[in-house]
């Protein structure tokens, strides 16, 4: 573990926060953390309404559903600018962006999505669940499902996007899409493992805490939040 | 003095290739140094690789689509 000497992160959330929004929010985070030579690091931890987005490597195909189903069900769809294919996020998953300086972490690309598996992976054995790695396939996995997914965005060496872990997710929203471009592939949540829905936002401190233990900052307290997502 | 804008290391963990996802610029293009100039992806990963100098971007060398390696010369620039 490294040291946290004058590296800071303020916690932003756990709240919900439509996902343009969250990107907008973002990239004002990441330009703070790469002008504060990545002293300012940051971890927004959100709930999104339901939103198909398709990543860098995305088709369009890969969304099954028509446009009149995606209406019917709420889901908007939108092209974004993190690695990765087609993927969802909606009500009762939690969204994690660390907005972190990968300088300080040596310049490593895939380390570091290497080190979000892990942090995801202790983040579930604190609730008992037994999840693993499924290689060459970035995200975690429950006995071949997959759990949480991963794609990232990385400008001046500044990380942001991050990883979805569904909680209480409706699963049924994945049949809308192919997850991940990987036809076939199956999800699950933390509440299918577990037969009980865990809190939100309980899930939410845990993944804030254990990611200062793990990428080595100084335990904080949440940041009032509302404001500092709403701003800008 | 012509500069070789090369794919740089992405990392020990990293592919040692990534595809360009689009260029930020145009050939005979100013550039400043540290301004985007292209955006890379690999299999999770998109990656914004910015100018290491200013001149102009004389050659672009690897396509929108195309794969590059590490070291690889990724567009010619003159400073």
């Amino acid at each position: 573990m490294q040291q946290a000497t004058d590296r800071a992160l303020e916690v932003i959330g756990p709240e919900r926060c439509g996902y343009r929004q969250a990107l907008e929010t973002q990239q004002r985070l990441r330009r703070r953390c790469a002008a504060s030579g990545g002293r300012e690091n940051f971890l927004m931890l959100l709930e999104h309404p339901p939103v198909i987005t398709i990543g860098r490597s995305g088709l369009a195909g890969e969304v099954l559903a028509d446009r009149k189903t995606l209406r019917e069900r709420g889901v908007e769809v939108l092209e974004t600018n993190r690695g990765g294919r087609v993927t969802f996020h909606g009500p009762g998953q939690l969204v994690a962006y660390p907005i972190v300086d990968l300088t300080a972490r040596g310049r490593d690309l895939h380390r570091y999505l290497r080190e979000l598996e892990g942090w995801l992976l202790r983040l579930l054995e604190s609730y008992g669940i037994g999840a693993g790695l499924n290689p060459p396939y970035t995200g975690v996995w429950v006995g071949g499902r997959k759990i949480a997914s991963i794609g990232i965005a990385v400008r001046h060496w500044v990380a942001y996007h991050g990883a979805a872990l569904n909680v209480t997710t409706d699963l049924e929203f994945f049949r809308l899409i192919v997850p991940c471009g990987l036809p076939g592939v199956r999800v699950t949540s933390m509440q299918e493992v577990l037969g009980r829905p865990p809190d939100l936002a309980e899930v939410a401190r845990r993944a804030a805490r254990l990611f200062c233990e793990d990428f080595g900052f100084a335990d904080v307290p949440q940041s009032r939040q509302s404001e500092r997502v709403r701003a800008g | 003095m012509e500069h070789r804008f090369q794919l740089p290391d992405l990392g020990e963990d990293a592919p040692d290739k990534a595809e360009v996802s689009f260029w930020y610029v145009q050939e005979g293009e100013e550039v400043e140094e540290g301004q985007d100039l292209v955006e890379m992806i690999t299999d999770k990963a998109a990656f914004t690789v910015p100018s290491p100098l200013k001149g102009a971007v004389k050659q672009i060398l690897i396509q929108e689509g195309d794969i590059a390696r590490v070291g690889q010369t990724m567009a010619v620039i003159e400073a």
